[in-house]
């Protein structure tokens, strides 16, 4: 690419970094969301373009201001890199249209240019993260993406916000400094940042306690930014006291984000060592991950809030992810990165929905959803989609990444595994049922008299991403194909 | 028109019905026109179809690639035209007998019953015109979904605890058992395509092969092979309509239809037959065959013996299949068309005489046929179709089952069936023994004035009597399909 677009890569961080202080400048809410709303569009488009440049002639790089890596900052785009900016971006599209109405109702007017200031810092710094070929750069946009989040979650509806809020900086912060820490190690070995001389310089030195400390505060930290079960503690408060909009954005796009840094760090920077064999990494990844599937699953089945629910089966279906991660094959790996697509689509949808419904009804606890299908049934509707792709039915996208899962298990000989990952599945239906049973299957009460659709622009929204679930559920070659050139790329580093 | 398009309507002509019948809601008149109509359009696009495949043309499309190397595709071959033969050719009818039934009955959400209605014929459709066994499983799927909201029709807390058990059984074992039996075929052979002479052959072998067709069967829980069973006696609480159509045709018959295409299409015969991998079918159908008997006998309410009957039945096409002889295959095929035509007649008279004596056991139906004659007449022949006598269509599949059965030796197959034979003349006889020479007893003359139920409902039912009939008297076009099962074009 020349001219302009020869420095995508660089836009696609800058523009919205120096959007948030001109949001935070003008302090008007309308001004703040047209801004954050074009934003995001500008970014999707970006990102699209760089997917397409690097399907056409494969990776490339981009030095940041001339300077040649490993001196300067490398910005590498590989097809897992653009799969991720084209997820956080789309996500983010689909909610800034959507925020609008719900900020307002959320959200006190003198603040509501914050949210905005914060939802394109949030935006950048997981932008930046997908596209840094440098360790550190990418602790650097890992923390202005965190600290944007901790307000997008402190901004919340009620004081329960407050806590939740804390509580998500207190372990991120843990998180990220066990990354630095994990970077500080290794940079110590070999003295470079850049991920791709890291990869070459790190398996001379495999067998140092240097290095193997280095892989286990990375594992241990980045598994705390992607909620990897055991260390979800921090996600269910956050994603449930959240606003709806922040929900919905972080439900699609942060984990995810994460999980892109555990691929990145842990598969390519320390691929090549073989200690991801020599050392017992991949067991206990898929111990965890399994464990995430089945106590978290039916963790989400009793809860009372349906957002609640809904933040348990994320940290499940983070585990789904990482089982694919786990299983280290070409398949395996493909299943994990198309659920990451899979997974931000539908759970957005669904978190985009229920703030519609805590719009009109003032909550989402399940209680007070009876017979909400009568009053509003697009967003109902719309929640039953992602809801049967969350259970992983045929044409959702869901069944996708099932599908691939299982194949993969399967490919391996792993017969227990593939059985686990469907009986799990089946945990989805009864939390999925419940809002069925709920919704259409009981009178609504004299409290939801006045309840009324959801405004246009939420239901746009929502329909984007419920109807994209079943679109890419019909036709998954496009994202499956790119989720297999990803996993290729990524395991051509890896030590067998 | 040509094949593809002819397919494309199939599927979506019910689809395509949808909207007319919610827009029509307030005019139920024209809304039923709209589902009568689309019947008849439907009814003469599968005869399209049937007049193709009688050319030796084999209609096939790609619907597109859902997975890389893996399409959504629609092929038909006889099994699958016998089975969207028997679906479209009885949904206008079930319509017909609704509109007596659902207005006699006062049911609430007409137009919501009328329209997941035409979205599970479609789904029927689906699952008989597909190419592949994901394209099926899709289809699978799509019909238990949309069947909930009829089984759930009624909205009591009875029906919301039979909806789960029905969803919870048919999701269950086909997301756990199916799905699993699928990927690991598109594992090991690396298609998914129904081929004549299957397409496992040569990949697998030993006990592996016998352990994954036991994932297929119990997997496809509508086949109801027990003890994944419950769900049909559950989908009961249905408007008597959905009982008929779809639970005693176009879900039930979906399973077994399944397990037909995947025995002869993704299996093959030859290589069940060389790992005895079919063996313990002959059993579990067997066992079925017998158990749904017995418990059937105990049921006094009149739909939850049909029920368990329907459950015996099925197992009857199971044990066709696991006999594995040429012509208890056909048997089996046969017997899809068969007792759907019967077991509609029975449900379809239970229904009337629920519309017309709010009577639901059969202990109450003492001389009921002198006050319904055409009813019970039907209900009769549909009897008398179970338990396999001349002059119905039952004899005919039976004869087929049987004769490959001693054919190939298997004497507990025979033993099974003639056991069953006398178990349901156990069942069927006494209720028409009452019902024509019974006399009614004394608390009921509430309902003494009542006669047949409204006119709509009657002419069905007599006409799938009479469908019953000429089956048999008339098998030649059923049996060209089914023969044409195992090679050779109909």
């Amino acid at each position: 690419m020349s001219g302009p677009l020869e420095h995508l890569p660089a836009l696609a961080v800058v523009i919205p970094l120096m959007t948030a202080p001109v949001i935070v400048a003008l302090r008007r809410p309308w001004a703040g969301w047209l801004l954050a709303t074009l934003v995001s569009w500008a970014s999707l488009a970006m990102s699209l373009l760089l997917l397409q440049q690097v399907l056409e002639t494969g990776p490339f790089s981009y030095l940041m201001g001339g300077w040649a890596a490993p001196w300067g900052i490398e910005y590498r785009v590989d097809q897992l890199d653009a799969f991720v900016l084209v997820i956080v971006s789309a996500i983010a599209s689909v909610v800034s249209v959507y925020a609008r109405k719900s900020v307002e109702a959320e959200i006190e007017p003198d603040r509501q240019y914050l949210f905005y200031a914060m939802f394109v810092l949030c935006l950048c710094g997981l932008l930046g993260m997908a596209i840094t070929g440098d360790a550190f750069n990418l602790f650097v946009f890992l923390e202005i993406s965190s600290l944007s989040t901790y307000v997008l979650v402190g901004m919340g509806r009620d004081r329960r916000a407050l806590t939740a809020s804390l509580r998500y900086l207190i372990l991120g912060t843990v998180g990220a400094t066990f990354y630095v820490i994990g970077i500080g190690l290794a940079y110590m070995m070999t003295g470079t940042l850049n991920m791709a001389d890291l990869a070459q310089r790190l398996p001379a030195m495999a067998h140092t306690s240097t290095v193997r400390a280095a892989l286990a505060f990375l594992v241990v930290g980045i598994g705390l930014k992607m909620a990897a079960f055991p260390l979800h503690a921090w996600l269910p408060n956050a994603y449930t006291h959240a606003p709806s909009a922040a929900a919905a954005l972080l439900a699609g796009t942060a984990t995810k984000v994460s999980v892109y840094v555990f691929l990145r760090i842990v598969l390519g920077v320390f691929g090549a060592t073989g200690l991801l064999t020599a050392l017992p990494v991949t067991q206990v990844l898929m111990v965890l991950a399994l464990a995430a599937m089945f106590i978290c699953s039916a963790v989400a089945i009793w809860q009372p809030d349906l957002k609640r629910a809904l933040a348990y089966s994320s940290v499940a279906q983070i585990g789904y992810i990482l089982l694919g991660v786990a299983l280290l094959s070409e398949t395996g790996l493909a299943a994990g990165i198309v659920h990451l697509f899979n997974h931000a689509v539908m759970k957005s949808a669904l978190f985009l929905a229920l703030g519609a419904v805590a719009l009109r009804v003032g909550s989402t606890r399940i209680d007070a959803m009876r017979g909400i299908g009568r009053k509003m049934p697009m967003t109902m509707a719309a929640v039953l989609v992602a809801g049967l792709s969350l259970i992983g039915v045929p044409l959702t996208v869901g069944f996708v990444s099932k599908w691939t899962l299982v194949e993969a298990a399967l490919d391996d000989g792993m017969w227990p595994v593939a059985v686990l990952i469907l009986a799990s599945s089946l945990l989805a239906v009864a939390y999925v049922w419940r809002i069925v049973e709920a919704a259409w299957m009981a009178q609504p009460g004299p409290e939801l008299a006045h309840v009324r659709e959801a405004p246009t622009a939420m239901l746009l929204s929502i329909w984007v991403l419920a109807g994209a679930s079943v679109w890419f559920g019909i036709d998954a070659t496009r994202t499956l194909g790119v989720a297999r050139l990803a996993a290729q790329t990524l395991l051509q580093g890896v030590a067998p | 028109m040509s094949p593809s398009t002819l397919m494309i309507l199939a599927l979506l002509l019910p689809l395509l019905a949808v909207g007319p019948i919610v827009l029509a809601g307030r005019y139920p008149n024209l809304r039923e026109a709209v589902s009568l109509g689309t019947g008849g359009l439907l009814i003469a696009v599968v005869l399209g179809l049937l007049s193709h495949l009688a050319d030796g043309i084999v209609p096939a499309l790609e619907l597109g690639q859902m997975l890389p190397g893996l399409a959504l595709r629609l092929e038909l071959e006889p099994l699958g035209m016998l089975f969207a033969l028997v679906a479209a050719g009885l949904w206008p009818v079930t319509i017909l007998y609704a509109i007596g039934y659902m207005r006699g009955h006062h049911e609430k959400n007409q137009t919501r019953f009328y329209a997941f209605f035409a979205v599970a014929i479609s789904a029927a459709m689906g699952v008989a015109l597909s190419g592949n066994m994901l394209t099926l499983f899709v289809f699978y799927e799509v019909l238990t979904i949309c069947t909930f909201p009829l089984v759930t029709h009624a909205g009591t807390p009875e029906a919301k605890k039979a909806g789960r058990t029905y969803l919870g059984i048919l999701i269950g074992t086909s997301i756990l058992l199916q799905l699993l039996a699928i990927i690991a075929t598109w594992s090991l052979a690396g298609t998914l395509d129904f081929a004549p002479g299957g397409i496992l052959a040569g990949k697998v072998s030993g006990p592996l092969v016998g352990v994954l067709f036991a994932l297929y069967v119990f997997g496809i829980g509508k086949a109801a092979l027990m003890p994944f069973h419950r769900w049909l006696p559950a989908a009961m609480v249905a408007p008597t309509p959905v009982s008929a159509l779809l639970h005693a045709v176009a879900v039930v018959k979906a399973g077994v239809f399944t397990v037909l295409k995947v025995t002869v299409y993704i299996f093959g015969i030859d290589l069940l037959a060389e790992n005895a991998a079919a063996d313990w079918l002959v059993w579990a159908a067997g066992f079925t065959i017998i158990a749904a008997s017995v418990v059937a006998l105990s049921k006094d309410n009149l739909k939850a013996r049909l029920a368990y009957s329907t459950i015996s039945q099925l197992s009857y096409v199971l044990l066709g299949a696991a006999i594995l002889a040429p012509l208890s295959l056909m048997g089996a095929a046969i017997h899809i068309a068969a007792h759907a035509l019967g077991k509609i007649t029975l449900f379809f008279a239970a229904g009337a005489v629920m519309v017309a004596s709010h009577k639901t056991e059969i202990s109450q139906m003492a001389g009921i046929g002198r006050k319904m004659p055409w009813t019970m007449g039907a209900f009769a022949i549909g009897a008398l179709s179970m338990i396999g006598l001349p002059p119905t269509a039952g004899f005919v599949s039976k004869w087929y089952v049987l004769s490959g059965a001693l054919q190939s030796q298997q004497m507990v197959a025979v033993a099974v069936i003639t056991l069953s034979t006398l178990l349901n003349a156990a069942y069927f006889l006494p209720i028409l023994h009452s019902a024509f020479f019974g006399r009614a007893a004394d608390d009921d003359h509430h309902h003494h004035g009542h006669g047949e139920a409204p006119l709509p409902s009657v002419l069905a039912l007599c006409l799938t009597a009479a469908g019953t009939i000429a089956l048999f008297v008339l098998p030649d076009q059923v049996l060209t399909l089914a023969g044409a099962l195992l090679g050779g074009n109909p």
